[in-house]
C-alpha cells in the first residue's frame, strides 16, 4: 500500500473544505484524557540505502526455521514447502489475498477454489467444504455458531484440550451471543468422554473436540458421534490436516462439521499468519454453512463454468440473519493449500504424515530414556507431537535452545505454573536422524539440580 | 390476488387454515410472488414447539431468503416433506400443495388475533 503524505497546503485545503481551522479542531470531540500530550519523537529521515541497512540489521536479529531447527508446533508446523507453491501463488493472475467480489469474471480463481474445496472434501472425508475462512480458530468458532443456529439450541460442550488460543477465539465469538460454554475436563492427556452422557441435555447443540488434541494425543471418538446424534447434538472435530491423511478421518468418525488449521498444507509459519481456516461438513448442513462456496455448472453451450453458489446465506443478501458475518475467504492461502495438495498427491501427503509420525516416535522413545526426562502420557497414541516432563524448567531449555539455534518446543509453563516442567515437542518430515540425535544430545545436558 | 375467504392471515404474509385445534400454515400467493422462484424450503422439525411469531423455517428464493414465522403457538405436528424435492409447489399452489407445516394450537384464543381476509387484502 502506498503512503501518500499531504503537503501543508493540501492539509489546509482539506481542513477548509471540512470547515475547521486546524487538525486539533477536527478532533476536539475526543476527550482530553485520551489524547497524547507529547509529540512522538522520531529520528531524522534516512536515505533508502540507510533504511535498507537499518531494517535488514533489525530483521537479522530474528531467528527462523531456515537458520534454526524447530520442534515448535501447537497448531503451526514446520513442514517442507516445495518452491513451486510460492512461485505459482505469486503469479499476477492469482496474487491477491482477497476473495473475488466480481467472481464470475475470474473463472480461474473460482476454479482454483473449487478444486481446493474438492481436495479438502477428500482429505477430511466430508461431503462439502467452503472456500475457506481466516484460520483454524475462527473456523472452529464459526462451527460452534453454525451448530447453535442449526439446532436452535444454546449450549456447546468444549473439550479442555482444544488448542488454548482457539479456545480464546471461541470465547470471544460466543461472548456476545447467549451461548453457554460447558468445558469437558482432561484426564490423563485426553478429554474425559466417558461421562459425556452426563452433559447431554436438550440444550446441547454440539461437542467441540480436537484430535490430535492440544497435548498431541489422539482422542478415541468411537461411539461419540452416535451418543451425540441420539441427543440431536452435532459432533464438531478440529483436526491436523496432515494427520487426516493417516488417522481416522472426521468422516469416518461421523463428524457433522470438520475444521482445521490449514497452515501445515504448504503455508509458511510466518510468525502466526496469514493462515487458513479449513471448514467442511455433511451435505445436509450446507445451508447453515458460513463463508463462500464455489460450485461447478455448465453454460448455455455446455462448457464448464464456475460460480459462487448459495449466496443467499451470506450477509450481502441476508444481512443480519446471514449464517456468518464473514463474507470472504483466505484466497491466496487456499490456493497455496490446493497447490501443495496437488503437488503431494494422496500418497505424497500420506508419506509426509508417516515420516512426521515416525520421526516423532523415534525422538519420543529416545527422550524417554534420558535421565530426568519422561513422556507425560506414555500410554497415549500420538501423531507428530508429544509432551515430556523435563528435569529443569522448560523455560530454561527453550532459552538455551535459542542460543544453540534450536527451537526446543513449547514451554507449557506459559499456560500454567503447574506445567513449568513440561515441554510440548512437534516433529515433521523435515528432521533427519542427525538433527534429532543432536537435539537428544542437547537435552541430555540438563540435569536436575 | 387470490386471498381465500376460509383462511386467516398474518402481517408477515403467512396463511393459516384452522381445523379444530390444528392450524395448517403456508405463505400467501402475494408472498410467493414477491419472493420469486422458490428453490429451497427449510422445514421445522416435527415435535418442535413454537411461540407465536417464532421463526420456524426459511424459504429460499433465487435472490433472497425469508423466514417463516409461526402464526400461533403450539407444537409442530406435521411438515410438508414434498417441498424437500419440489420447493416450487410454494409458487405453483401456495394455498394447497405448497403448505409448509401443521401446528397443534396451545392457545386457541390466538386465532382471534390473526387477520381476516378483508384485513389482509388491505395490507397488500
Amino acid at each position: 500500500m502506498h503512503y501518500i503524505p499531504n503537503s501543508k497546503d493540501a492539509e489546509k485545503e482539506i481542513l477548509a473544505a471540512i470547515g475547521v481551522e486546524s487538525f486539533e479542531d477536527l478532533i476536539d470531540n475526543i476527550p482530553e484524557k485520551f489524547l497524547k500530550k507529547y509529540r512522538i519523537s522520531l529520528p531524522e529521515p534516512l536515505s533508502e540505502l540507510e533504511t535498507v541497512k537499518k531494517l535488514s540489521g533489525m530483521a537479522g536479529k530474528n531467528s527462523d526455521t531456515e537458520s534454526s531447527i524447530s520442534y515448535l508446533g501447537a497448531g503451526s508446523y514446520d513442514h517442507f514447502i516445495p518452491a513451486a507453491v510460492d512461485f505459482l501463488i505469486s503469479r499476477s493472475e492469482f496474487y491477491t489475498a482477497y476473495t473475488p467480489y466480481q467472481p464470475e469474471v475470474a473463472q480461474g480463481t473460482l476454479q482454483s477454489i473449487y478444486e481446493y474445496q474438492s481436495m479438502i472434501c477428500h482429505l477430511m472425508d466430508m461431503e462439502v467444504a467452503n472456500a475457506s475462512l481466516y484460520d483454524g480458530a475462527t473456523a472452529l468458532a464459526e462451527a460452534a455458531i453454525m451448530a447453535v443456529n442449526k439446532t436452535r439450541r444454546n449450549k456447546v460442550l468444549v473439550s479442555d484440550l482444544i488448542n488454548i488460543n482457539s479456545r480464546k477465539v471461541l470465547d470471544t465469538y460466543l461472548e456476545t451471543r447467549e451461548v453457554e460454554i460447558q468445558y469437558i475436563p482432561e484426564s490423563d492427556g485426553v478429554t474425559k468422554l466417558d461421562s459425556l452422557n452426563d452433559y447431554l441435555d436438550d440444550q446441547v447443540a454440539a461437542l467441540l473436540i480436537q484430535s490430535p488434541n492440544f497435548f498431541g494425543n489422539i482422542e478415541d471418538l468411537k461411539g461419540i458421534a452416535d451418543q451425540l446424534h441420539a441427543n440431536r447434538s452435532l459432533l464438531i472435530m478440529s483436526v491436523n490436516p496432515v494427520a487426516a491423511a493417516l488417522l481416522k478421518t472426521p468422516g469416518e468418525c461421523d463428524a457433522d462439521i470438520a475444521v482445521a488449521e490449514g497452515q501445515p498444507l504448504g503455508i509458511h509459519q510466518a510468525f502466526g499468519g496469514p493462515y487458513l481456516g479449513i471448514f467442511s461438513s455433511k451435505k445436509d448442513l450446507i445451508r447453515s454453512m458460513p463463508g463462500r462456496i464455489v460450485g461447478k455448472t455448465a453454460d448455455i453451450d455446455g462448457k464448464p463454468g464456475y460460480v459462487l453458489v448459495l449466496q443467499t446465506r451470506e450477509q450481502h443478501i441476508r444481512r443480519e440473519k446471514a449464517t456468518s458475518n464473514i463474507c470472504t475467504n483466505q484466497g491466496l492461502m487456499a490456493l497455496a493449500a490446493a497447490i501443495y495438495l496437488a503437488l503431494m498427491g494422496k500418497n505424497g501427503l500420506r508419506q509426509v504424515a508417516r515420516l512426521s509420525l515416525d520421526n516423532a516416535h523415534y525422538l519420543a522413545e529416545k527422550i524417554d530414556t534420558l535421565p530426568g526426562y519422561s513422556l507425560a502420557y506414555p500410554d497415549r497414541p500420538f501423531f507428530n507431537e508429544f509432551m515430556i516432563h523435563t528435569p529443569v524448567s522448560a523455560e530454561k531449555i527453550v532459552e538455551m535452545g535459542l542460543e544453540n539455534n534450536i527451537f526446543a518446543g513449547l514451554d507449557m509453563g506459559r499456560f500454567s505454573r503447574e506445567w513449568d516442567h513440561r515441554l510440548l515437542i512437534a516433529v515433521t518430515e523435515k528432521r533427519n536422524q542427525q538433527e534429532m540425535d543432536d537435539f537428544i544430545n542437547f537435552l541430555s545436558k540438563f540435569r536436575k539440580v | 390476488m387470490n386471498v381465500p375467504e376460509k383462511l386467516r392471515y398474518t402481517n408477515d404474509h403467512e396463511w393459516a387454515l384452522i381445523e379444530g385445534d390444528v392450524a395448517t400454515v403456508g405463505v400467501t400467493e402475494y408472498a410467493a410472488g414477491e419472493l420469486g422462484d422458490v428453490v429451497y424450503v427449510e422445514l421445522p422439525e416435527v415435535g418442535d414447539s413454537a411461540t407465536k411469531g417464532d421463526s420456524v423455517g426459511t424459504i429460499e428464493a433465487v435472490k433472497t431468503v425469508a423466514d417463516v414465522y409461526s402464526p400461533v403457538s403450539g407444537e409442530i405436528v406435521e411438515v410438508n416433506d414434498a417441498l424437500t424435492d419440489n420447493s416450487e409447489l410454494v409458487n405453483q399452489d401456495p394455498y394447497g400443495k405448497g403448505w409448509i407445516f401443521k401446528i397443534k394450537l396451545s392457545d386457541s384464543a390466538e386465532v382471534n388475533e390473526l387477520l381476516t381476509p378483508e384485513d389482509y387484502k388491505k395490507l397488500i
